[in-house]
């Protein structure tokens, strides 16, 4: 049995639906939200690499690498907003996230 | 080819597996936990990519820095994270019929997608065949020369999470002693020390 690309698709797609879903059913908790955008992340790099291996072109793994860049960035500021959040409000509940509705 | 495919549904059942129990599990430090075991086991799928490099980094910039830092906030945060599992049913089915549409989407297209071969055009950059480079070595070499700008650019994300992080989270405390050293060199022996003339045997 050979593993081709469709195996590597197959895993990145089951992937990037739990990411979509763990962002809906965990609608309160901004922590899983950020993991769920993780996990989403991670599957669009294992798109990347799989098709830069099927197609023999490296230049896929480099945006994999860039990709992983500013997944890496954006948890980074988005921990630091939740710590100020938590700070401020003594709470991470999404729902108290209306300071700004005026 | 038997030891590949036993190997790859290892690791993929192992990456979705983990990844499930990411959104389900009850605690957020097993949800952080389950994060670095899908995290380990999507380099395992890299390595059985060929993309060694990349599975490193995975494990080196993943488990060792964004998901310690998940788990850093998660402990540091004293969150009654029961409260905030309480609308979990109630947005289950919606949840569950959009992740399940998604999903049907993406295998139709994982398991009917044809590439045309009048837009299959040669490589950009050609993986070198193992023996002749490394697959670091590779990604260097493209990474420095062809893609430096790109290279540049993500450095700059990196210094502007850098600097954003510690402006965000940053406290400035009041009442507290701090040592300004400009202060303490501005001293002098006039400001600073006050000589009195004690009368003899009375005290001040």
């Amino acid at each position: 049995m050979v593993i081709g690309l469709g195996h590597y698709l197959t895993v990145a797609a089951v992937l990037f639906t739990l990411g979509v879903f763990g962002i809906f059913i965990n609608r309160k908790n901004v922590i899983v939200i950020l993991m769920s955008i993780e996990l989403i992340l991670l599957s669009v790099n294992i798109n990347m690499v799989a098709f830069s291996t099927h197609l023999n072109d490296i230049v896929g793994q480099v945006f994999a690498l860039l990709i992983l860049t500013v997944a890496a960035a954006e948890a980074a500021i988005g921990l630091a907003i939740l710590v100020v959040f938590f700070r401020n409000r003594g709470s991470i509940a999404v729902e108290d996230v209306n300071m700004m509705k005026g | 080819m038997t030891v590949t495919a036993a190997f790859f549904y290892l690791f993929a059942t192992i990456t979705i597996a983990s990844g499930f129990m990411v959104i389900a599990s009850r605690n957020p430090v097993q949800s952080v936990l389950f994060l670095i075991l899908a995290f380990v086991n999507a380099a395992g799928l890299f390595l059985m990519m060929g993309a060694e490099f990349l599975a490193m980094i995975l494990v080196i910039v993943y488990v060792g820095a964004v998901a310690v830092l998940f788990l850093f906030v998660v402990m540091m945060l004293d969150v009654d994270f029961a409260a905030l599992r309480q609308g979990f049913l109630q947005y289950l089915p919606f949840g569950a019929l959009i992740g399940i549409v998604l999903l049907i989407e993406l295998i139709f297209v994982v398991s009917a997608y044809v590439i045309d071969p009048g837009l299959v055009r040669a490589p950009a950059v050609p993986i070198p065949a193992a023996d002749v480079m490394t697959n670091t070595e590779a990604l260097g070499q493209v990474l420095y020369t062809r893609y430096f700008y790109f290279f540049q650019a993500a450095g700059l994300i990196l210094l502007v999470a850098m600097i954003g992080a510690i402006v965000l989270t940053l406290r400035e405390r009041v009442g507290v002693r701090r040592q300004d050293i400009s202060k303490q060199n501005a001293r002098t022996q006039e400001t600073a020390v006050e000589v009195r003339k004690v009368p003899f045997r009375q005290g001040i």
